[in-house]
């Protein structure tokens, strides 16, 4: 049976890709938050998953207001990267693995969780960002596990609650645990933490709250189910929702886990960048 | 069409909300800068504006916005940020630059109230 090696945060900024592919690590902009990876490559080289789940909210490249699933899944052989409207250089298709997103999708709908499952899917800086910052090159890494995208609503409202993101984490956990096959897992939550990019409050950052967030997610993410969608806006900024991902890749981990690193860091770009690793015991 | 009805949500100022409300009022909209992630639809665009705005339906509150580059009145017409970055991306404008539009900053003025909340 597979096994879930551990969980992964980061920001997925858009400039973050602008700034790996100009190689900026060392400027004195980027320096504090690229300083927070390398604990995690080494993590990830040691421990090689063979898969990974990335999840990721999609920005307005895979999915338009005319369809916008509130969960949807990657179901296909590969997964490309697109011109999301800036003009950038679009990275190499990101290989997928098909067999265990169908696992996913039957284990997932029989727990009662109604999935999109999509044979296309262009994946943007939400899956593609995460990528290159845990496997560089990507997806030209040796390393690189084939991907499962899942993709939650945070573009329109009504976006699902955080109790929800979290046992939608926990029916994953139940779907990868059973997958038949000697595999290691690891699975990505990308996006947050703070931020706001539309309307007066434009740039609100609020470390606070970050703070609590982070505290609370790794020993006590039930906590966090506390919050309202009402407050997690207010209190992360119109962006900021993007913490659900957090709490999906969170309910997957299980009870047993140890914090391995963790970097918080304001600003990067209009967004406070925290980046944590979850180890769950093996 | 806007929608009638309900509100489900709490104010929060300087924030609009985008729920069903607004995503229906700004269907056309955001129609519109969802094609721009093609550079042919940029460069349509950038050819003839107004043609373009007229071939997505866009209604007079929309078109005036887009004329004037205004990225607040954009969001008061049902405008959703993530659609509107596709927008600004034609005019090579980044969130910071963005960011100052709305909050009557320049962009450096913006920049330092990013890094003042560290």
């Amino acid at each position: 049976m597979a096994r879930i090696l551990g969980g992964i945060t980061t920001s997925h900024i858009p400039a973050v890709g602008n700034a790996i592919n100009k190689g900026l690590q060392d400027d004195p902009y980027w320096k504090p938050f690229f300083d927070g990876y390398p604990k995690v490559h080494k993590w990830v080289q040691d421990n090689k998953p063979d898969y990974v789940i990335n999840i990721y909210n999609d920005h307005g490249l895979g999915f338009f207001l005319d369809r916008m699933p509130t969960f949807a899944i990657g179901a296909a052989h590969e997964y490309r990267n697109e011109d999301e409207g800036w003009g950038l250089p679009a990275l190499p298709p990101f290989p997928g693995a098909p067999e265990l997103s169908w696992h996913i999708i039957e284990s997932m709908v029989a727990d009662e969780f109604d999935i999109t499952s999509c044979q296309e899917l262009a994946v943007d800086h939400g899956f593609v960002v995460p990528m290159q910052l845990f496997w560089p090159g990507a997806p030209n890494n040796p390393d690189m596990p084939r991907a499962v995208p899942i993709s939650a609503n945070t573009v329109q409202h009504p976006i699902p609650t955080l109790n929800r993101a979290l046992n939608f984490g926990k029916a994953l956990r139940k779907a990868l645990l059973s997958f038949p096959e000697d595999a290691k897992i690891v699975v990505l939550g990308t996006g947050g933490l703070s931020h706001q990019l539309d309307g007066q409050r434009a740039g609100f950052i609020n470390k606070e709250f970050d703070r609590y967030c982070l505290d609370n997610i790794v020993h006590n993410p039930e906590e966090l189910t506390k919050i309202t969608r009402q407050e997690l806006v207010k209190n992360a900024g119109a962006q900021g929702t993007e913490f659900l991902m957090w709490m999906m890749m969170r309910g997957a981990l299980g009870d047993d886990v140890t914090e391995i690193t963790r970097n918080y860091h304001i600003p990067i770009s209009n967004t406070a960048a925290g980046t944590l690793l979850i180890e769950c015991a093996a | 069409m806007d929608q009638p009805g309900y509100d489900y949500h709490i104010d929060i100022p300087g924030t609009t909300l985008f729920d069903g409300k607004m995503a229906m009022k700004g269907y056309a909209l955001n129609k519109m800068c969802y094609s721009f992630n093609q550079q042919i639809n940029r460069e349509a665009f950038l050819a003839d504006e107004e043609g373009y705005m007229a071939r997505f339906g866009l209604n007079d509150e929309q078109k005036e916005a887009i004329r004037k580059r205004d990225v607040l009145g954009l969001i008061d017409a049902g405008g959703n940020i993530y659609y509107l970055a596709k927008f600004a991306g034609i005019f090579k404008l980044s969130v910071q630059d963005v960011g100052g539009l709305q909050t009557g900053k320049t962009t450096e003025e913006f920049q330092q109230y990013l890094a003042s909340q560290a």
